[in-house]
Parts: structure tokens; sequence; C-alpha cells
């Protein structure tokens, strides 16, 4: 276990108060999680927000699948929805992942974003960022850096809000080269 | 679930999870269909091609737009126009689609079993978009899915399929989607075009060639055209006598169910198999089928080009 579930809680509440440093304007500001991992973390951020600027923050999700550059190696990934909150025209939407790894997921949501219009802003927030990055793409707010080997697999579980909650890493041959596709 | 399918030529060999990731794909599809930008890269580069030996117009238009849509080239080949007349044979027309590395090949075609002929020979993915009196899978899921998005369920479902039975490709799709999601199935029309031997499909499907009973417990009608162009004989004496005897017609539907779906593949007959006020009425969803056909198909060309891949990542 790298964060217990109280450990995680405290990491996304210092993140949400970065965001909110970095955006003091919370009328511009739109949280979208990156399916699926994102998008548990993207709405507890949204809770955090909420209590730091006194307003609620939309949040929403969105799918990159069709947006992968791997579509050809593999079989067909299953969809999930996509709920852009409103129009992004000109606000900042802060991308939110759990795991940051090589970097293509964050470039496939991006081509994805650009879809529902122009934001002035792209942010990235992610709870780990793990290193082996294949793209110049950096995140903005980052939970924590851990080292990785590729041989591991890290699991963010924050969806419940209660005790099972938590950032686990293990050992395993096959999970890593999966990631390493995704 | 994993789809690991490289063709798409029949319901009948599909699993009902199979079916039901399908149609859960499908859905994701249509939302993107409501985007101001309508489009995907997911087949960005792939050439599909539409080889339509019989005529069609609505399903190679929403096939064609489905590939559009999911950023694929397209190419349209119609019989018509084609060296079938010269006297290629199908398997050498494929073959030579097939040479200038077309990824998928859609094909419509009279014969029963013809993209499955295809699928034996070509490296390319096979669809299926109506094979004789065979089947019509695209067809059949996408009156699955309007049935699942309008009723929420297909399992429990009473669907009452009504007219021309045994020439239709759609009727054959339809029964192996809804018995396979767990309706129950009952067929009608003029003796001569609904034969009972349609009960050896599956076990929740029946026969009646009573109209009113097979109306009076439906959740979901669906009307079939009658296949003029594929009947050898007369299969009935006049369109008048089969509007007056199987048409669903006002009097009829008053005593259908108040939450009946009226569904219709279309092309649709006004005034023979259904009144024109009951296909521009309030229980038809014959409009929102040719949508959900959009949806559906970009689901197929999307899994099939994924399916059988050489490897699976992971």
């Amino acid at each position: 276990m790298l964060l217990d579930s109280a450990a995680l809680q405290r990491t996304l509440a210092r993140m949400a108060h970065e965001i909110a440093e970095a955006n003091p304007d919370a009328g511009s500001l739109v949280l979208v999680g990156i399916q699926r991992g994102g998008v548990p973390v993207a709405l507890r951020l949204a809770t955090e927000l909420a209590q730091v600027f006194g307003r609620t923050v939309p949040c929403g999700s969105i799918d990159v699948t069709f947006y992968r550059d791997d579509l050809n190696q593999r079989t067909a990934p299953a969809v999930h929805p996509t709920e852009i909150p409103g129009d992004i025209q000109g606000k900042t939407v802060v991308l939110v992942d759990d795991v940051f790894f090589t970097g293509r997921t964050v470039r496939a949501a991006m081509d994805a974003l650009h879809e529902f219009g122009r934001p002035s802003r792209v942010q990235l927030a992610v709870v780990i960022d793990r290193g082996h990055r294949q793209l110049p793409i950096r995140p903005d707010v980052v939970g924590k850096e851990v080292a990785t080997s590729l041989r591991q697999s890290v699991l963010v579980r924050c969806s419940s809000g209660g005790e099972e909650d938590g950032v686990f890493i293990r050992d395993s041959q096959t999970s890593s080269a999966a990631q390493l596709a995704s | 679930m994993i789809w690991n399918r490289k063709h798409l030529l029949d319901l009948q060999s599909l699993s009902a999870e199979e079916i039901i990731h399908l149609l859960d794909t499908a859905r994701e599809f249509k939302a993107v269909g409501q985007r101001s930008i309508k489009k995907v890269p997911a087949l960005r580069g792939k050439t599909v091609i539409n080889l339509f030996v019989e005529p069609s117009t609505r399903t190679r238009i929403s096939f064609e737009l489905a590939a559009l849509r999911l950023s694929a080239d397209v190419i349209n080949f119609s019989a018509e126009a084609s060296s079938l007349k010269k006297g290629e044979t199908l398997k050498d027309t494929a073959r030579n689609l097939e040479a200038l590395n077309a990824d998928i090949i859609i094909l419509r075609h009279g014969a029963s079993g013809a993209p499955h002929f295809l699928a034996r020979f070509l490296g390319a993915h096979v669809l299926n978009a109506g094979d004789g009196a065979h089947e019509h899978p695209t067809q059949g899921l996408l009156d699955v899915f309007t049935i699942r998005e309008k009723k929420g369920r297909v399992d429990g479902l009473n669907v009452t399929i009504l007219g021309d039975i045994l020439y239709s490709r759609v009727a054959r799709s339809n029964i192996w989607a809804l018995t396979k999601l767990g309706a129950r199935v009952t067929l009608c029309g003029p003796p001569t075009l609904v034969p009972k031997s349609f009960e050896s499909f599956a076990p929740n499907v029946r026969v009646t060639w009573n109209i009113d009973e097979a109306l009076r417990d439906a959740d979901v009608i669906n009307l079939l055209r009658i296949q003029h162009e594929r009947q050898k004989a007369s299969m009935f004496p006049s369109t008048g006598e089969y509007a007056a005897l199987f048409g669903l017609n006002t009097a009829r539907m008053a005593k259908v169910k108040p939450d009946a779906l009226i569904m219709h593949p279309g092309p649709i007959n006004r005034g023979v198999e259904i009144a024109s006020s009951i296909a521009d009425g309030p229980q038809s969803v014959i409009l929102e089928q040719v949508t959900n056909g959009l949806a559906v198909r970009m689901a197929a060309l999307y899994l099939v080009n994924g399916g059988a891949s050489l490897q699976v990542a992971g």
C-alpha cells in the first residue's frame, strides 16, 4: 500500500487547494475525469473544491477510446460515457486521471476534449505520477510521485470514500504491459 | 467482455453477452451522434467498401455514414454499374477489392450465405448487410437496441412480428436477437407467409395466424413489409386483402396496449401493413430506429475492426 484511506484524502485535499490556487476564478473552472480511473478522482476533487470555493464546480467525464493511438494493435476496448458539463469554450479545463504513466491517455484526452470546444487553458491533475513518460506531457498537479518498474501496476481506489480506499502497488507480469499500451 | 470476432455475419452465432456488448457500445456511439462534431478517429486510415450486389438505399447510406463518422474512407460499389454485370464472379470481385487493400467489406447480396462465403477466403473483415432471406444482423441489432432503450429491457417482453416472415431476413435476425435476450416472440401473418416450422427456431417463438391474438399482449409490434421482390409466387390474393386482414389499422390499434412500441424496418407501405396515422403516431419509433441504426453500425464496424487482431495488448 502506498497511501491509506486517510493519506489519500489528505492528498486529494491538497491537490484541490493547488488547483484552486492556480485558478482563483471558480466560475471558469471545469473538472473532467478520464474514463475510467479518473472519474471517481474528479468527483472527489470537485467535492473538495466546492468546500474551498463555497460553490459547486462542474465535473464531467471523457472517454478517450476512439482517440487512442493503439486501436490497430488490440481488440476494440470497451467504451464508456463521455459527459462534458456545459460549454467548455473559453473555460479552464482540468483533466483528471488516477495514474500518470506513458502520457498517451492524456494525449488522446486532449484530442477528444477539443471536439467539444476550445478551452482557454487545459491543465492536468493526477493522483500518482509513476514515471515512464513516452510523450512530452507533464501534469500540473501531482498527488504523489512514485518510482515504479514496468513490472509493477498501480491501483487508485477512491470511489467509496471509506476504509477500502487507498493507493496500492503490486508486482504483476501482465498488467504492466497492458497499462503500457494504455 | 472482449469482442474477438473478425466478422459480423449473423446473429444466430452470437452469444447474448456479445449482443449486449455491441448494444452498450452503440449507446456511446449514439451519444457521439448528438455532439456538434459527430466524428471520431477510431477507423482513421481504414478503407471500407460497401459492396451492394442487391439494391439498397437506406442500409447503404446508414453504413456509409457510420464509416464516415468513424473517419474511415468509404467506397460504394453497386452491382448495376460494375463488372458483375459483365460476368465477373462475386469471389473475383471481392478479391479485386481486397487487392486494393480494403480493410472492411460490407456485403448486401441476394443469396443467403454470401457473406459467409466471402469470409472464408478474404483477409478483410466482412459485415453482412443482408443476405437473401437469411439474416440482416445490423437491423436485428438496431431493433433490439430501440426496444431496450425505450422499454429499459428486452427480457420478458412480448414482441410480435407481423407480416411477411417467410421471406424476411429482418424477421430471422430479430428472432435470434430477441430470444437470446429473453423476449417471447409471436409471429403473425397469412399462413402462406408464416410457416408453423418457425416455432422450431427457439423455445420462445410461437406462430399464430390470428392477428387479434398476436396484438393483444404485445409490448412491441414490429411490422414487416411484403417482400414482393423475393416472392416467387402469389402468396396472397391482393394487397387490399392483406391490408384488411393483417394491416395495422386504427381499429386494431385501439385494442393494442397503450405503451406498445410500433416498429418498422422501412421502407413502409402506408395503407398496406400500417395506417398512415399509426406510422406517424405517438407510439411509433420508426424514425428512431433509423437514428439507432447508425449508432449500431458504427459499433459493429468499430468492434469488428478490433476483432481477431494479431495480438491482444496485455
